[in-house]
């Protein structure tokens, strides 16, 4: 077993694998997410409150999962490469920033446009949105790290401890967010807050998550292929191959 | 051949600090002065009216003592890598977070202690209330720390990049956040005339969980920008 | 339901298309970044492997 995990650990070998991953990752992906996008645009029942406004919750949702999902593979993907020093983790985490981030940026944005029928305003400081605002801020601050360095085993190392101490900090952001707008009431108490939905509601939701996790799956594996070619360039596997 | 014991080492660290603070003080008054700076801006940008600016009082008190201290705290291991002290240090074998964090105490000695003393009077100025300086200066005291622990690991990772001051806030800010949200929270609670215990209660915690794993990540963070 | 009625989501439509258009434009831009990142890889991996021979021969 564990020669399989070392195995996997090469990068040819794992160059090979994603590859070949990738289009198993790539279709059903495109095909729930379609088939999410029809269902919650047309099948599933307007909303007694929101109305067809409420469809927004199909994007919006999956995209905040996501942001958060991606940040902590993220930072577990550090975490191995910085201690047990494996190369392709920290390809891994590289590899999974920019997707984190375009994730994070969508849920902000999905949210802001949400916001404004509901609440008349393009932006509100409520609970889900500060806390998706400041991932974005980890997000960037990992990417502007890793950029900052020329050497990258050095760039590698310290967006592994930034991404480590990030991801510690982020329930401590999110328990301290909420707390801040619990304080300041007003109209604030359920914004954005999932209506009790019925289920035929819900599982177009679902299957958005489904597709946007393998559609994770598949960006990552093109992604991580091309950080291997990039770090691998001296080694000989790739001379031969090419 | 008898070692040395870590707590000598720390404390010979410390007060090394302190004295090389001590012949150049004018840096150690420059984030001070740009605090008072910084909370001088508010009022100028809004409204001179006292009424208004104690609402939000405490929170320009605590923004301004946040940026005062990052600022300063770029510098905090650039010296003693560019001329291999820290390289020094991790090939002493000794413990390299207890001297890490023995800098960073002495840092805090000369920039967030100056910063903590300073607020009643810059809160005093913006219309803060005397009944609101205690959780003021309870909060900074436990904010500055913690952002020094913090600012300290941001400071070890990006010692040696080149404009690395804006990087380094661009890092340390967002985890700061939640210590602002508490900081500012509590001073608003005291002048309300609430308890502000529950908020410092947080920032303690905070505070003491970054003691406790903090010198784990900068001495992870001086290895890895030290190393070759 | 008709494509009128479908197309105006109940007087949302403003809110609901941008939003819907957002996310199909992330998405795209994820994929063609992807693919783009992995492209120039390989491309760069290709051009080195021709000089290394070139510089041998």
């Amino acid at each position: 077993m564990w020669l399989w995990f070392h195995k996997l650990a090469s990068p040819p070998h794992a160059y090979r694998l994603l590859g070949r991953m990738a289009p198993w990752f790539g279709w059903p992906a495109l095909g729930l997410i379609l088939l999410a996008t029809w269902w919650g645009l047309f099948k599933a029942p307007a909303d007694y409150q929101q109305g067809d406004a409420f469809r927004i919750l199909y994007v919006h949702a999956p995209s905040a999962w996501m942001s958060m999902f991606t940040y902590v593979v993220m930072a577990v993907a550090a975490a191995v490469g910085l201690i047990w020093r494996i190369k392709l983790a920290h390809a891994a985490s590289a590899a999974c920033a920019p997707i984190g981030a375009s994730f994070t940026f969508l849920a902000l944005a999905t949210g802001s446009i949400w916001g404004k029928p509901m609440w008349g305003t393009w932006w509100v400081w409520d609970a889900r949105l500060t806390s998706e605002l400041l991932l974005l801020f980890l997000y960037l601050g990992y990417m502007a790290l890793r950029a900052s360095f020329d050497d990258p085993q050095r760039a590698d190392r310290a967006s592994a401890v930034l991404a480590i101490v990030g991801v510690i900090n982020i329930p401590i952001i999110h328990f301290s967010v909420k707390w801040w707008t619990t304080l300041h009431q007003g109209a604030s108490v359920t914004k954005l807050a999932k209506p009790s939905i019925a289920l035929a509601m819900l599982v177009p939701l679902f299957i958005m998550i489904a597709g946007f996790q393998l559609y994770f799956g598949w960006a990552i594996s093109r992604r991580l292929r091309g950080e291997i070619l990039r770090r691998e360039r001296n080694a000989g596997w790739l001379k031969e191959a090419s | 051949m008898k070692r040395t014991p870590i707590t000598h080492a720390a404390r010979l660290v410390f007060q090394r600090d302190l004295t090389l603070a001590w012949r150049r003080w004018d840096e150690v008054t420059q984030p001070l002065i740009f605090y008072v700076v910084v909370t001088t801006m508010f009022p100028l940008a809004t409204t001179p009216d006292l009424s208004q600016l104690r609402v939000i009082s405490g929170g320009i008190v605590w923004v301004a003592a946040l940026l005062a201290s990052l600022l300063a705290l770029e510098a905090l291991f650039r010296a003693d890598v560019e001329d291999g002290t820290t390289e020094q240090w991790v090939l002493s074998g000794q413990p390299l977070g207890w001297l890490l964090l023995a800098k960073t105490a002495a840092h805090w000695v000369l920039t967030g202690l100056p910063l903590v003393i300073m607020s009643p009077i810059v809160g005093t100025a913006l219309g803060l209330p005397g009944e609101a300086w205690g959780a003021l200066v309870a909060s900074l005291l436990l904010g500055t720390g913690t952002l020094s622990i913090l600012g300290g690991i941001g400071a070890a990772l990006t010692v040696g990049v080149r404009r690395g001051s804006v990087l380094l806030s661009l890092l340390v800010l967002p985890l700061a956040m939640p210590l602002l949200i508490f900081g500012s929270r509590a001073v608003g609670m005291a002048m309300d005339g609430e308890s502000p215990s529950g908020p410092l209660q947080l920032l303690a915690a905070i505070f003491f969980l970054s003691l406790s794993l903090g010198p784990l990540a900068m001495s992870a963070a001086i290895r890895i920008s030290v190393e070759n | 339901m008709d494509l009128q009625n479908f197309l105006a989501m109940g007087g949302y439509a403003g809110y609901v298309w941008p939003a819907y258009g957002l996310t199909a434009l992330v998405l795209v831009w994820n994929w063609w970044a992807a693919r783009r990142s992995e492209a120039e890889a390989l491309l760069n991996a290709r051009r080195r492997n021709e000089y290394a021979r070139e510089a041998r021969s």
